[in-house]
């Protein structure tokens, strides 16, 4: 017999999938964007704002070699001096979400800080994509409406 | 004693076709468990794992974490 000590928390934090009724309903890592653009902390900001921007974005996560999170530049960061470096220009440290929270938590949660995207990442901080909070607001909404439509408008 | 493993383990296991257990409340079970794992609640262990699980295979339980 062997005992998976880490559990169901370390499985579902590492966004793998699920089964059962939680597993039908989006969650972070769901609608969290996997296209966002990423960089390296040696860049040069002038260079990662053209890309960001070429790609359609205002915001860009910050990686090390393992795609571990070392920081986010939003577009406030990105307005500043093309030639700083990334590590001195990004927001270090962002708070990160794990990628099974359910989206009606996220979005509250975002709504009540104000919190414009959010990194959703595994336990050991690697990135799954970038929650944006109208994404996120976006989901909730949907499946509240799913949901009060399905139980026939008894909600 | 259940001998202790990681994620990677568990996903090498079920592969070669280990039974997961999942021993929280059938309520949290119903909520969300890996995929393929069966209820089987720890003050019901004892009772039923030798009439359910087949010990020609693997077995790795698991709770919700190492708490």
């Amino acid at each position: 017999m062997y005992d998976y000590e880490d559990g169901k928390l370390d499985w579902l934090a590492a966004g793998l999938p699920s089964e059962g009724t939680n597993a039908e309903r989006p969650r972070a890592g769901d609608v969290a964007r996997k296209d966002v653009p990423t960089c390296r902390l040696d860049e040069r900001l002038g260079d990662v704002r053209d890309r960001v921007r070429e790609a359609g974005w205002d915001a860009c996560v910050v990686l090390n070699e393992e795609r571990v999170v070392f920081g986010l530049l939003r577009s406030k960061e990105l307005e500043t001096d093309p030639d700083r470096r990334i590590e001195e220009a990004m927001r270090p440290g962002p708070s990160t979400f794990r990628p099974f929270v359910s989206i009606e938590e996220m979005a509250a949660f975002m709504i009540e800080h104000d919190l414009d995207s959010s990194p959703v990442t595994t336990s050991d901080g690697r990135l799954v994509g970038l929650l944006r909070r109208q994404d996120a607001a976006k989901a909730a909404l949907e499946l509240h409406e799913r949901e009060h439509h399905s139980d026939g408008g008894k909600a | 004693m259940p001998q202790p493993i990681d994620r990677d383990e568990v996903r090498r296991l079920v592969d070669r076709g280990a039974q997961l257990v999942e021993v929280l409340p059938p309520n949290e079970y119903e909520e969300d468990h890996l995929p393929g794992a069966i209820s089987m609640p720890l003050r019901r262990l004892e009772k039923e794992a030798r009439s359910s699980l087949d010990r020609g295979r693997p077995v790795v339980v698991y709770c919700w974490d190492s708490a």
